[in-house]
């Protein structure tokens, strides 16, 4: 049966559309048949991510319209042939967005796709109730950093009280995955900790996504970090949390600093 | 082992304080997060109350509250139209 994943987090700039393309790669990968939704009308950027943007024609406002069929706006990736990407209007309000339209498409997805994965905008407002509107799971991606933990647990309310699942008495499953994680800083006391974090928000782990110059070097080029390099640690971090969605039991790999004793002494960081 | 490590960088460990001021605020705001909207409760309230004596544009009818530490202030600013003496001349 098709899953509907709601990746969000509140706060901007955190990673959630980085997350929405490698997870949406490693699934597909996996054998899965993935659609992955940018809801960030007027701000689309998982077409980017994905090395997508010369290829998009009709968006999911036109859809909504009927202006265009589903199947005219769905991009197949150019490299793994089970992922697909329905891109968000650059030009259009934000308001263009319905929920019976939104309803509509997701109930269509349903019939085609194993995960619907909807990359939320930031913020509370309309985008992103509508992208967590049908969900039922949740990914709240977090920097271990407290205005976005503070987000996050905002967030979490309102996938409690304002997803379909939520006013029908049921619970939209929900993970956490902190992201930008730097075991340096965390080591010293500088940033928070994964079980501060986990204790505060009181939701389950997904992953760690270690703080790491793959995720710029995939997103230069377009391509998710776990296709882009597969053998990295964010790419690792993000095929285990796939993983974890498939309801695999894989162990959690808490990054740890790479360095030497006398660079760990003298408080150097690494290079 | 993070203390020694402080000890050498010569910096405290802030991670305490920020888990500390989230557990705070967090406690607070999922206080308020169940709750009826308080404000918007009253506003209907007040506009209701005074509308039955006096004409006037809801819009022009403001409900504010300020959070302080010891005590907080309700601020209610109701603007009436220039006819109100006269209206309330004539009820008295």
């Amino acid at each position: 049966m098709a899953k509907v994943l709601v990746v969000t987090s509140g706060k901007g700039g955190v990673g959630k559309t980085t997350s929405t393309a490698a997870l949406g790669a490693a699934l597909a990968q996996m054998g899965e048949k993935v659609v992955v939704v940018d809801f960030d009308v007027g701000l689309r950027n998982l077409d980017l991510v994905l090395g997508a943007e010369r290829r998009v024609v009709f968006d999911l406002i036109n859809v909504v319209q009927g202006v265009a069929k589903l199947t005219q706006a769905l991009i197949r990736d150019k490299r793994l042939e089970n992922l697909w990407l329905l891109p968000a209007s650059q030009t259009r309000d934000k308001d263009a967005l319905t929920d019976e339209g939104v309803g509509s498409i997701i109930a269509d997805l349903r019939t085609r796709f194993d995960w619907i994965l909807c990359d939320s905008p930031a913020g509370i407002e309309r985008g992103a109730t509508l992208a967590m509107r049908y969900a039922d799971e949740a990914v709240i991606v977090t920097n271990p950093e407290v205005s976005s933990v503070r987000d996050s647990d905002r967030i979490i309310g309102m996938l409690d009280s304002k997803t379909v699942k939520a006013e029908k008495g049921l619970r939209v499953e929900k993970h956490v995955l902190i992201t930008r994680y730097d075991p340096v800083r965390a080591s010293r006391g500088e940033m928070l900790s994964i079980d501060d974090i986990l204790e505060i928000l009181a939701t389950p782990l997904l992953g760690i996504i270690p703080e790491s110059q793959d995720v710029l070097l995939a997103s230069n080029v377009g391509s998710p970090v776990t296709l882009n390099n597969a053998a990295s640690a964010p790419a690792r971090a993000y095929v285990d949390a796939a993983r974890r969605l498939m309801g695999e039991t894989v162990d959690m790999v808490v990054p740890v600093e790479r360095k030497g004793l006398m660079n760990r002494l003298l408080g150097r960081r690494a290079a | 082992m993070i203390s020694l490590l402080r000890r050498f960088s010569g910096r405290p460990a802030t991670a305490p304080v920020a888990r500390e001021r989230l557990q705070i605020l967090l406690a607070h705001e999922r206080g308020l997060r169940g709750q009826p909207d308080l404000l918007g409760l009253l506003r209907a309230e007040i506009l209701a109350a005074v509308s039955r004596h006096v004409v006037l544009d809801p819009d022009k009818v403001i409900v504010r509250m300020d959070r302080g530490p010891n005590v907080s202030t309700l601020e209610v600013d109701i603007e009436v139209p220039n006819a109100f003496e006269g209206s309330l001349a004539a009820a008295g």
